[in-house]
């Protein structure tokens, strides 16, 4: 069996299961936030009444990440609904805005965007935060209202996106029918290269089997090159499976996994038994290649979808009016360091905009010195517009006052994910994706730039 | 419902995401609050760029769609999860996308809502039917008849009965799989 179908096979109390299977599987663990939350949570009470209990307050994690820094009223009443149920049901996992599990939570404009307005519970986007606070472990199944849940395969473990209805069916009993997807298997060789990230990475392969062409299926990542990547790289390339069209992503699990779920477990006192699945000799793959990391050059992901593949170096022609750094797949303390060391001790030259994407992202930024000077200061020295409040603002639009957002017709270059018309705002507006390497190499001169030019 | 469905059809090209059929601003409203769920409807296929969809698919300050059937391209609803997407199109009266392919979890949440049906079609429709034209949904035959020319489609199998029930919950418990409502 492929890692997905162990997992699945496990989770649904079976010796074997092969693709094409209707499987009933014990889930592990639920995420939801503010923009599916209130949906879900309406659909529990609708079909199992008001006074119905989720299956297992343990296993519900909430993490207010979408709209929360913005005056739109419905945005804050949101969060509120997510608190009310919190306290109604006794979830002990909740990263809320604010600290005060009575209050209402509402942004203060006068205050800005960039000025920090949160507490000491809240954490930022959900995905990056899951892992950070503990709740990711390999062999286990994760389900979450957001299409990058499939970020935690890179934790070894079988996670996807669904909607309001099948999470609200998740919350009353804790199962879900779901077909088990065939596996595609792309195989690591050789190492990147100075210049070249995980983003590249996976912005390759999703223009080499095109942005659909791992629809309903599992992105089994195996090789030397994947475990020579670190878990911020793996995460990359997992958050991203579905931009392939993918139900999940699946890395085999290595000392590398191991220790950095033990850490964040012991830290924050969650679950900290876990067994991970190994790579069988018998797996079967409906796709199966070989990929030489050191073949591969900066990539980008051309306006409309993320499918529209060209290398950085081929675009120098290609003006810019923005570039934007943040979200889950790219606002990690890992994709700031790499951003700031394009950029530092230079100016940028046209608006830039860095969003981390969570809260203690901000505080190692801040913490991190090089020659005496933090690397958020040197982020905003470059002229980087940077937000304390972390979240994820502008990679999905969002309401008009997001931090970010492209309000009017232009083009950007972003490390985020998607670049469908009116991704991220206007929809006239022309989205580029890649890595923090090619953003900022871009930012600095207004057009899309192979970041090589900057980096020795 | 009827197993036959009339109606003028909405016509889109490949790859329409999430953000085309419901943007990321809309989201705020909460589909299981119902006056909220009727507005989701009037911003359904509200992000389709206007120079290549200059025909609006719910009429400016109407909260319905006049085209009850909607014909597209290759993997409609790609991108979010948001179940908004098939609720918003359902609310503005929608009752079947017929397309080349669909995104995996668009497809499910169509099942899992009941919002509408989701059929896959057995030839590239897109490029021969126009905006505007009357299309015949037969959901017995699996066909679509437009200007007496009849298409096949793939048929439903096991989704369908799901759908007619009105989603995953009616269905598990009209057969029994959960508790009936107390």
């Amino acid at each position: 069996m492929t890692l997905t179908e162990k997992i699945l096979a496990r989770a649904s109390g079976k010796t074997r299961v092969a693709a094409g299977d209707n499987v009933w599987v014990n889930v592990d663990v639920l995420m939801t936030h503010d923009v599916c939350g209130p949906g879900t949570i309406g659909v529990f009470k609708r079909e199992f009444g008001k006074a119905a209990k989720v299956w297992d307050p343990k296993r519900v994690v909430i993490i207010p990440d979408h709209y929360i820094f913005t005056a739109d009223s419905m945005s804050n009443r949101n969060v509120d609904i997510l608190r009310e149920f919190v306290k109604e049901q006794g979830l002990p996992y909740f990263y809320d805005v604010i600290d005060d599990p009575d209050g209402h939570w509402q942004f203060d404009v006068s205050k800005g965007q960039t000025q920090k307005q949160y507490g000491s519970k809240y954490t930022g986007v959900c995905h990056t935060t899951l892992p950070w606070k503990g709740h990711t472990r390999p062999g286990e199944i994760l389900f979450g209202t957001d299409s990058h849940t499939c970020m935690a395969g890179a934790f070894n473990q079988f996670a996807t996106g669904i909607g309001n209805t099948d999470a609200g069916f998740i919350l009353g009993t804790g199962k879900l029918l779901i077909k088990v997807p065939e596996s595609m298997r792309f195989f690591m060789e050789g190492a990147m290269q100075p210049g070249v990230m995980a983003k590249d990475v996976i912005l390759h392969v999703i223009g080499d089997i095109g942005f659909d062409g791992a629809t309903y299926r599992a992105m089994q990542w195996e090789g030397p090159g994947v475990y020579g990547m670190n878990m911020d790289d793996r995460m990359t390339i997992a958050n991203m499976a579905i931009e392939a069209g993918g139900k999940n992503a699946m890395f085999p699990c290595d000392q590398k996994t191991i220790d950095y779920v033990n850490e964040r477990t012991a830290e924050n006192g969650t679950k900290s038994e876990f067994e991970p699945v190994e790579l069988d000799g018998d797996q079967k793959f409906i796709y199966d290649k070989v990929f030489d990391l050191s073949k591969l050059e900066p990539t980008v992901a051309c306006h409309p979808d993320p499918g529209q593949r060209k290398l950085a170096k081929e675009m120098s022609n290609v003006s810019l009016d923005r570039a934007y750094i943040g979200s889950c797949t790219g606002g990690k303390t890992s994709d700031f360091l790499a951003f700031a060391q394009v950029v530092k001790g230079k100016t940028v030259k046209i608006d830039t905009f860095g969003v981390p994407a969570t809260t203690k992202v901000v505080q190692e930024l801040k913490d991190t010195q090089w020659d005496g000077q933090s690397v958020w200061s040197i982020l905003e020295s470059a002229g980087v517009r940077m937000t304390e409040n972390a979240s994820c603002a502008a990679c999905l639009g969002g309401p008009v006052d997001t931090f970010g957002r492209l309000n009017t017709p232009m083009k950007c270059i972003s490390a985020t994910n998607r670049n469908f018309p009116g991704r991220m705002g206007n929809k006239e507006s022309q989205v580029f994706l890649a890595s923090p390497y090619t953003v900022a190499a871009s930012a600095l001169t207004g057009k899309v730039t192979d970041p090589r030019e900057f980096i020795s | 419902m009827s197993h036959t469905l009339t109606s003028p059809v909405y016509v889109c090209a490949d790859n329409i995401d999430t953000d085309q059929i419901i943007p990321a601003q809309y989201l705020t409203l909460v589909p299981t609050i119902p006056e909220e769920y009727e507005k989701l409807g009037s911003y359904a296929l509200i992000g389709l760029p206007d120079d290549l969809y200059p025909t609006r698919f719910v009429p400016e300050g109407g909260l319905k769609t006049p085209y009850k059937i909607v014909i597209a391209g290759r993997n409609f609803g790609c991108g979010s999860s948001r179940e908004h997407a098939p609720i918003a199109l359902g609310a503005a009266g929608v009752e079947a996308v017929v397309a080349d392919s669909f995104a995996r979890i668009f497809f499910r949440n169509c099942v899992a809502t009941g919002e509408l049906y989701p059929y896959d079609a057995n030839e590239r429709l897109c490029d021969v039917i126009k905006t505007g034209d009357i299309a015949t949904l037969d959901f017995d035959a699996d066909t679509l008849t437009v200007h007496g020319k009849t298409y096949s489609l793939k048929p439903l199998g096991e989704v369908r009965p799901v759908i007619d029930a009105g989603g995953i919950f009616n269905y598990a418990r009209n057969t029994g799989m959960i508790a009936a409502k107390a």
